[in-house]
C-alpha cells in the first residue's frame, strides 16, 4: 500500500478504532514516545519550526546580516510584478506538464511491453532502471551538457545524416526540451512500480475477455487501464511533487544562471539565486511558500480528478 | 527463544499489503498441435526484444559514451560519435584526479563520511520511529502518522531558508552536521514509511512470545525486530547511500569550502573553472563519482527493487 492510499484511509476511517487497537490502547505511551523522542525532535526542530519561521519571514525583509523587518505583504506584492518569476513559473509548468506526462507513457510503454513473462527479462530491467539512479547526479547532468551541446554527441550523430544541428542548450527554445528529456530518460522507477502493479492483475480477467472475443487494445483499455489506475495516479501524484522541485539538471546544464535568455530558470532555481546569492531570505521564503501553495493545489486537483478516472476493485 | 525465529519465513515472502503477488500461472510451452501459434507468439517476442533493443541501446548508449570518451584524447570527443577506441587515454583520470585544489579522492572521503553518517542515522531513527508507529499504541498516533506521511510530500525548499539560519547561527556551515543531523532526526520520513510497512508483515505472535518471556519493547525490538526487517535496513541503506552521494543542493548550500566540498560539489566547481577546454577529465572524473552508484546498484539491485515495488517511491 502507498502512502497516498494509507492517508486517504486515515481520513476514512477517522476514530475507529479495532478491537485489537482498543485492547492495547494507552499502554505503550511511554515507550511509544521514548522510540519516537528523534522523529519528534526532528519534527519540531528541523520541518514545523522551519516551516513556521520560513512563513514569517516571508512577511520580513531578511538578509542574514540586520534583523528581519517587517513588511507586511510587501514580498508577496513584489512577487506579483517580478517578470522573471513569472517567467520561472512557466518554466517549471511546461517543465512538470509536458515531463511527467511523457515520462510516465513512456514507463507505462515499456513496462506492458516488458509484462509477459519475456526471457531477459531482468536483464532489461536493469537497463531500464539505472538512469533512474544516475539522473539526479552532477556527472549526468554534465554529460547531458556535452551531448546537447553545439558540436555535442547528439549533433555528431546527426551531422552523419548531413543535418546541422541547433546548439540544443544555448538556444532558448530548445534548451528545456532537452532538460524534459533528461527527466524522461529516468523512467525507470515508475516503470518498476507499473511492472509490480501488472502483476498484481489477475491472468483470468484476460482470459474470460479473450473468451468473450475482445481485442488487444480493448483488453488494454477495459481491463489494463482501469486496474492499473490506482497506481498510474500514484506516479502522477509523486512525479508532480518531485518535478516542482527539479533544480541540479537545470542548476548544472546551465550553468547555474538559468540561461539561454531565462530559458531554463526553474522556480526552484531562481528561489536559490534570490536566497542564497543575493540573500533576500525573506523573498525566497515567501517564494517557498508560493511554490508549497502550488504544490497543494496541483495535488488537490489531482486528488479531485482521481475520482473520475482511478478505479479501486475492493 | 529468539534463535528459533531463524527458522520462521521471512515476512517479506508473505504477501503484506501492497506486496506484489504473482497470479500467473506458470507460462506453459505450446504443444506441438498448435504450432502455428506459436510461431505467432515467437514473432511477437522477437518483435518486444527487438523494441526493448533498441529503446535500452538508446538509453544505455550516452553513458557508454561518456565511459568510452573519458578514454579519448580531448579533440576526439566533439569529433567521434562512435564506442570504439584506437589507444587508451588514462591522462584524463589523472589529470582530473589532481585538477582542483584537493585530489578528487579527498572530495570522495568527504561524500563517504556524509554518507556513512546518514546511512546511520536513517537506519536508527527511523527504525525506531517506525516500531511505534507499526506495533505501540499511544495517544496522538494517529495525528502524528498522518503527519509523518504528508512530510514525505513535503518541498524541502519551505524549510530550507529557516534550517539554513539555524545552522548557520549554531557555526555549522561548512561542516557535514547540516547534512547529517536531519537523517539522525529521522527527517527522511520515506523511510519510516517503508519500515513501518515491512514490521507490519512481520507477525505478531512473535512479539507476543518475546514479551511472554518478560521482554520489553526494547528489548522485543532489538532481539526480535530488527533481525526480521534485515531487508528493509538494507533497502534503507542503499537509498541512503545514492541519495546522499548525489545530493547537490544541500551540499550546494552548506559546503562553500573547497576543504569541505563532497563529490557533487566538486564536480560543479571542476565544470565551472574548466568550461569546456578539459571535457575528457570531466568525464573522467564523472565516471569516477558514478562508480559507488554504480556498484551499489549492482549488488543491491534486488533490494531497490523491491523497496521501489512496495513502497512507490523512487
Amino acid at each position: 500500500m502507498s502512502a497516498i492510499s494509507e492517508l486517504s484511509s486515515i481520513s476514512r476511517r477517522k476514530g475507529k478504532l479495532s478491537a485489537e487497537e482498543k485492547k492495547a490502547n494507552g499502554r505503550d505511551n511511554k515507550a511509544a514516545y521514548i522510540f519516537l523522542l528523534p522523529w519528534l525532535v526532528g519534527l519540531v526542530a528541523i520541518t514545523i519550526g522551519p516551516m513556521i519561521m520560513s512563513l514569517y519571514l516571508s512577511f520580513t525583509d531578511y538578509n542574514l546580516l540586520q534583523p528581519p523587518e517587517w513588511v507586511g505583504l510587501d514580498n508577496f506584492t513584489r512577487m506579483l510584478t517580478d517578470a522573471r518569476l513569472h517567467n520561472s513559473l512557466g518554466v517549471t509548468f511546461t517543465y512538470v506538464l509536458v515531463g511527467v506526462p511523457l515520462q510516465l507513457a513512456v514507463a507505462l510503454l515499456i513496462a506492458l511491453v516488458l509484462d509477459k513473462g519475456l526471457r531477459g527479462l531482468p536483464f532489461y530491467r536493469s537497463v531500464f532502471y539505472l538512469p533512474s539512479l544516475l539522473g539526479g547526479s552532477v556527472a549526468v547532468a554534465i554529460l547531458w551538457k556535452q551531448i546537447f551541446g553545439t558540436t555535442g554527441l547528439v549533433n555528431q550523430v546527426l551531422a552523419m545524416f548531413g543535418i546541422q544541428g541547433p546548439g540544443w542548450i544555448s538556444d532558448p527554445s530548445t534548451a528545456l526540451g532537452s532538460i524534459i528529456l533528461l527527466h524522461v530518460w529516468t523512467f525507470g522507477a515508475p516503470m518498476i512500480i507499473f511492472l509490480a502493479g501488472l502483476r498484481q492483475i489477475p491472468v483470468m480477467y484476460y482470459e474470460a475477455a479473450k473468451v468473450d472475443g475482445a481485442t488487444t487494445l480493448q483488453q488494454f483499455w477495459r481491463i489494463t487501464m482501469p486496474m492499473l489506475s490506482p497506481i498510474l495516479f500514484f506516479n502522477l501524484v509523486l512525479q508532480i511533487i518531485g518535478s516542482f522541485q527539479s533544480f541540479t539538471q537545470a542548476f548544472i546544464v546551465s550553468g547555474g544562471n538559468g540561461g539561454p535568455s531565462d530559458s531554463t530558470m526553474f522556480f526552484t532555481l531562481y528561489l536559490y539565486q534570490k536566497g542564497f546569492g543575493q540573500f533576500d531570505m525573506g523573498y525566497a521564503s515567501a517564494m517557498a511558500w508560493f511554490l508549497l501553495v502550488i504544490i497543494g493545489v496541483f495535488t488537490a486537483i489531482n486528488f479531485i480528478a482521481s475520482k473520475y478516472w482511478v478505479f479501486y476493485d475492493d | 527463544m529468539t534463535t528459533k525465529l531463524e527458522t520462521l519465513p521471512t515476512p517479506d515472502k508473505k504477501s503484506g499489503p501492497g506486496k506484489p503477488t504473482n497470479h500467473r500461472k506458470p507460462k506453459v510451452r505450446e504443444s506441438r498441435g498448435t504450432l502455428a501459434f506459436s510461431r505467432a507468439q515467437r514473432g511477437k517476442a522477437l518483435t518486444k526484444h527487438a523494441i526493448l533493443i533498441l529503446a535500452g541501446g538508446l538509453m544505455i548508449y550516452p553513458l557508454l559514451w561518456m565511459i568510452v570518451s573519458s578514454l579519448r584524447a580531448n579533440e576526439l570527443i566533439f569529433r567521434e560519435p562512435g564506442l570504439w577506441l584506437d589507444s587508451l587515454e588514462m591522462s584524463n583520470y589523472t589529470d582530473g584526479w589532481s585538477a582542483l585544489t584537493h585530489p578528487f579522492g579527498h572530495y570522495m572521503i568527504n561524500s563517504a563520511i556524509v554518507v556513512i553518517g546518514s546511512i546511520l542515522g536513517n537506519l536508527i531513527s527511523c527504525s525506531m520511529a517506525a516500531y511505534a508507529f507499526a506495533r505501540l499504541q499511544f495517544t496522538g498516533k494517529k495525528l502524528f502518522f498522518g503527519i509523518m506521511l504528508l512530510t514525505i510530500m513535503l518541498p524541502f525548499h519551505v524549510v530550507i531558508v529557516p534550517q539554513y539560519i539555524l545552522f548557520s547561527q549554531i557555526g555549522w556551515v561548512n561542516t557535514f552536521w547540516p547534512l547529517i543531523v536531519p537523517k539522525l532526526l529521522a527527517t527522511e520520513a520515506f523511510f519510516v514509511f517503508l519500515m513501518v510497512q515491512f514490521i507490519r508483515g512481520i507477525p505478531r505472535e512473535l512479539d507476543e512470545a518475546a514479551r511472554i518471556d518478560g521482554a520489553g519493547h526494547p528489548r522485543i525490538f532489538l532481539r526480535v525486530i530488527l533481525p526480521l526487517m534485515v531487508p528493509a535496513l538494507a533497502t534503507t541503506t542503499i537509498f541512503t547511500f545514492i541519495w546522499t552521494w548525489n545530493d547537490f543542493f544541500g551540499a550546494l548550500i552548506y559546503l562553500t569550502d573547497p576543504d569541505m566540498f563532497t563529490v557533487p560539489v566538486a564536480l560543479r566547481a571542476f565544470v565551472d573553472s574548466q568550461s569546456a577546454t578539459s571535457w575528457g577529465s570531466l568525464f573522467a572524473m564523472s565516471i569516477v563519482s558514478l562508480l559507488p552508484v554504480f556498484l551499489v546498484f549492482l549488488f543491491g539491485q534486488r533490494f531497490l527493487i523491491k523497496g521501489i515495488a512496495t513502497t512507490g517511491i523512487k
